[in-house]
């Protein structure tokens, strides 16, 4: 068990060294750093300031290969963006925006709560929502109920999220005027004002998709051995559902909250830069619109490192649930 | 010009080729008539969204009568039939108006063709229901194209994967848990902004990021399929590699490629209406046409039909296709897909 | 005689299809007594596992158990009680074994919970309690080591553990009934025998009566007191053990009897059954039987099988056998 997580810890670093070089190839290899400066400084700016905007960003050393050091000299391979870049991204010293100069590090931890407030309540509800809907669906499985569910599931995916937000903001702010619109103020006793109306949104956009996974999970269940077995030791089906049914899909379940976990951090993206809430969607937002490369880049690295994250401790909760696996 | 009807050639040859095969093979024949008989009016409404694609496609220049346009740089560019159908060179307004209105929607001067616009015209007087036929092609070509292209190529990785095993397996396996640990909308964003603006460019970001899951089944099923007795007695019988993974393995995961491409269609032209609204979609999408149509909302009266125009033609065809998958999915396969949702 | 416990009569399930409600099991009608063992015999896909879900009222969804149907157990008609009650009686008063112990367990929770659970549902017994009684249990149906067990998970188990855990379960209330559904099919030979073993010994001690479902006329053999075979979804003979193996008089029951192969002599060909059971939509309107009987009549495929009674307790459903009672 130790000796598996280790590993686990060992394959996710792996993968986190890969995508850092991934995002090296693309934001230097095929992006040149001259039109990360360009773009910067502007396309008239006198070479001197291009020049020296370049050697204050570190942008101006070779990729891989440094020819102005000797042969034998460590600097030849060590004194390059490559490297420079791993050991930025690896010892967390994000350095500053391309856009204006701003700490990316500071700039992270004032976004991380208001993104947090939307994403955290947005992710419990929506799992509890869609576990009950679809608990709630299979309990009436191969019944009308059940296939007006579906109906109205597939119609609920087949909506992009843009519409949600629009038709959100439109009959709740404009037309209800429950909420605000947009906006956000980081006062605990308002601050779910602004929140209620994001977190309904994206509540309702993810709802068809999961209800209809997990249905399909609990479904898939009730059709198991051991739930005839419960049923003809004289369990009810609320029993059965709640207690055999529920803790045996959790492992499916469990899988896809690994999926769903980066997905907290994008589909926020969209809620945060509609709504106005200055987290670290909108901060990644702002940095495609202003041409920022060293947060948009720094903002992968860090989705992608969550993501790893929750990989291995999903992995691991995985082992928790399963005594098949626990065990082992 | 030439291009996009070499391509219609192309996808015609290639779809009179899937009817043949689906006509002569008695199992995809039996599925594809069952498919008919569940969903006639999704399949019939995914049937004229591409017609309505191809129509778009097929272009040549001239039919333009020069007197009456102001527009002679766009009325002698080669255009399609849908553009000839709308001719919007010679039917188009000012400004804003309502659908089957006669005025201007603000100032309520007089519309120089009344009446004749269902969908009413944008900000530019263009006919928003022309606009909406425009981006059947763009969602196609979004949604399907790069279906074809990384279908193919996540079947090449992750069969030869599964099969060969070794190093190769675990290059494959690891090129595709890195690509998949970046959260798919950033890898999106970082490919665009890296590759910039441009159909081109989107349908390739897009295609980099919707490879990996499709792979990833494809390596999972070929493992257990190389385990299979089948697979083994001919290895035992000293079949090639290659022979058997073209009679065995793929005819075992061509259920699969059909039902990704549903799943990936959606989630594709899905993804591109998140990109309109980051300003790097592909122009002339209906997520652009949301994006814009949103403000629009926010007037006084609202002006509601730019939207409603878009994201109808958008719903109508993602509700379709998720539709007919979704039947394609019972009929031919309903175990092997819920182990991977 | 003892007295009556279980009272099937035209017992009728029906699963939809493309063409209307097929009735999978039709007109079964059979009693069970006390410290009875009844066997339903039959080759797979004959309803034998329907008819005993049917009693249960286990039958999956959209199956469904005609309401014509009655099946008294102890007096009340099991399908006339409310779900609550009906509850009551699965596990409290009729206990069940399964065929696939690997599947029948839970696989996420201990096997000793899984019988507490099985206690707890019928009877306010505390948990240290209902502990102690399912060692017990475990130790009665010879688990080694069973508080160990108690907190084992299923797959911790061999399949021969895994079907007494299963046993321990079906029995933990003392019900007056057992329905036992293939209960050796998926074990090795040697548990097999342990299992019947068992199954005999609780059977007398605790005076159960028995539903033996199975294909196997091996554990017939060593069980049952009664017979009824099976053949697409009717019954087409009943009589006790002694008097089935000898004196089996429809075509069925005798090809059934001459395909074992400890019957035959050295050398011999086994005897065959000709031609394969129809699916239920092509099941005849007459006699089930007719289109693989060797001793076919002019009508047997329109008209359904007259009961004939052979001796006492020996019941055979078959025209040829009418004509000879005539004659």
């Amino acid at each position: 068990m130790v000796a598996y997580i280790i590993r686990r810890i060992g394959y996710g670093f792996l993968t986190v060294l890969g995508v850092l070089f991934f995002l090296f190839i693309l934001f230097f290899a095929v992006t040149d750093p001259d039109d990360i400066a360009r773009k910067a400084v502007g396309e008239r700016a006198p070479p001197e300031v291009y020049e020296q905007w370049k050697r204050n960003k570190g942008y101006d050393k070779p990729l891989f290969v440094n020819t102005e050091h000797g042969w034998l000299s460590g600097g030849r391979y060590t004194d390059t963006l490559l490297v420079d870049h791993y050991t930025r991204m690896l010892t967390f010293q994000f350095g500053q925006s391309d856009a204006d100069d701003a700490l990316i590090s500071k700039r992270i931890r004032e976004g991380a709560g208001p993104s947090l407030m939307l994403t955290v309540p947005l992710f419990l509800s929506g799992m509890a929502v869609a576990v009950m809907v679809s608990l709630f669906v299979s309990f009436f499985r191969e019944t009308y109920i059940d296939r007006m569910a579906l109906v109205l599931c597939m119609l609920a995916m087949s909506v992009t999220i843009l519409l949600y937000i629009i038709g959100g903001q439109y009959l709740i702010g404009k037309v209800l005027h429950w909420f605000p619109i947009s906006g956000f103020d980081p006062d605990p006793t308002i601050v779910y004002k602004f929140l209620l109306l994001p977190i309904l949104v994206g509540l309702v956009n993810g709802l068809g998709a999961d209800v209809r996974f997990y249905r399909t999970v609990f479904v898939e269940e009730t059709t198991k051995d051991y739930v005839r077995t419960a049923r003809a030791k004289g369990a009810g089906e609320i029993r059965v559902m709640g207690n055999h049914v529920l803790r045996n899909a959790l492992i499916p379940i469990l899988t896809q909250i690994v999926v769903a976990i980066p997905f907290l951090f994008t589909g926020s993206l969209l809620l945060e830069s509609f709504f106005g809430i200055p987290g670290l969607g909108s901060l990644t937002i702002d940095a495609i619109f202003g041409n920022d490369f060293a947060t948009l880049r720094t903002m992968v690295y860090i989705g992608a490192l969550l993501f790893v994250t929750g990989q291995i401790l999903t992995d691991i909760s995985y082992t928790l649930a399963d005594p098949r696996i626990r065990l082992e | 010009m030439l291009l996009s009807n070499l391509l219609v050639v192309v996808i015609l040859m290639l779809f009179a080729g899937l009817v043949y095969y689906v006509r002569t093979n008695r199992l995809w024949r039996e599925s594809a008539q069952s498919l008919w008989k569940r969903r006639p009016i999704a399949v019939t409404v995914v049937g004229l969204y591409f017609v309505v694609g191809i129509l778009d496609s097929v272009a040549w220049v001239g039919g333009v009568d020069l007197s009456k346009t102001q527009d002679v740089v766009a009325a002698s560019k080669p255009r399609t039939i849908i553009d000839r159908m709308f001719s919007p060179e010679t039917r188009s307004e000012r400004s804003y108006s309502a659908p089957f209105a006669s005025k201007e929607f603000y100032g309520g001067a007089d519309l120089t063709h009344p009446g004749s616009y269902w969908l009413g015209t944008d900000r530019l007087g263009r006919d928003v229901l022309y606009l909406a036929f425009k981006g059947v092609k763009v969602a196609l070509l979004v949604g399907g194209l790069t279906s074809l292209i990384v279908i193919p190529l996540a079947l090449f990785f992750g069969v030869s994967a599964g099969y060969f095993g070794g190093r190769l397996d675990d290059a494959v396996f690891f090129v595709m848990s890195t690509l998949a640990a970046i959260p798919g909308i950033l890898l999106l964003i970082a490919l665009i902004t890296a590759l910039g603006k441009g159909t081109l460019q989107v349908c390739v970001a897009l295609g980099v990021t919707g490879w990996v899951s499709f792979a990833r089944l494809a390596r999972a099923e070929t493992l257990k399929l190389r385990e299979s007795d089948y697979v083994q007695a001919a290895r035992a019988l000293g079949v090639s590699d290659v022979t058997i993974i073209m009679r065995h393995i793929l005819p075992n995961l061509s259920h699969l490629m059909v039902i990704t491409f549903a799943l990936l269609f959606t989630a594709l032209v899905l993804s591109e209406t998140i990109l309109a609204y980051l300003g790097i979609g592909v122009d002339g999408s209906w997520g652009q046409m949301i994006d814009q149509a949103r403000d629009e909302l926010s007037r006084d009266p609202i002006i509601w039909w730019n939207l409603f125009g878009a994201s109808m033609a958008l719903f109508i065809l993602v509700l379709s296709v998720n539709l007919v998958g979704d039947a394609v999915r019972d009929i031919l396969d309903p175990r092997t897909l819920r182990e991977r949702e | 005689m003892n007295e009556l416990l279980l009272d099937v009569q035209n017992l009728r399930t029906s699963f939809p299809s493309a063409a209307g409600r097929v009735a999978v099991v039709e007109d079964i009608s059979f009693q069970i007594h006390k410290g009875e063992v009844l066997a339903l015999v039959g080759e797979s896909g004959c309803g034998k596992s329907i008819s005993a879900m049917s009693i249960m009222r286990l039958v999956p969804k959209p199956g469904r158990v005609e309401t014509s149907a009655r099946i008294f157990f102890q007096g009340r008609n099991l399908l006339d009680l409310d779900v609550p009650d009906m509850r009551k009686v699965r596990g409290g008063e009729i206990g069940m074994i399964f065929q696939e112990p690997m599947s029948s367990l839970n696989p996420v929770q201990t096997v000793g919970a899984q019988v507490v659970e099985a206690i707890q549902l019928h009877e306010k017994a505390t948990a240290a309690a209902a502990r102690d009684r399912t060692v017990a249990l475990f130790k009665r149906v010879g688990i080694p080591d069973p508080e160990q067990r108690f907190d084992a998970f299923p797959h911790q188990l061999s399949g021969g553990l895994k079907q007494r855990v299963v046993i321990a379960m079906a029995i933990a209330m003392r019900p007056k009934m057992l329905i036992a559904d293939e209960p050796t099919t998926a074990l090795d030979v040697t548990i097999q025998a342990q299992i019947i073993d068992l199954l005999r010994e609780l059977q007398e001690e605790l005076e159960t009566g028995i539903l033996l479902i199975t294909h196997d006329l091996a554990v017939v053999n060593e069980l049952a007191d009664r017979i009824a075979v099976m053949y697409a979804g009717r019954l087409v003979e009943t009589a006790p053990r002694q008097e089935l193996f000898e004196n089996a008089s429809h075509p069925y029951t005798q090809g059934l009897l001459q395909a074992i192969p400890g019957l035959a002599k050295k050398g011999e060909r086994l005897h065959e059954i000709q031609g394969v059971v129809p699916p239920p939509q092509e099941w005849p309107v007459g006699c089930r039987f007719s289109s693989r009987c060797p001793i076919r009549l002019a009508h047997c495929a329109d008209q359904p099988a007259p009961e004939i009674e052979r001796s006492p307790g020996h019941i055979s459903f078959c025209h040829a056998l009418e004509k000879e009672a005539v004659a």
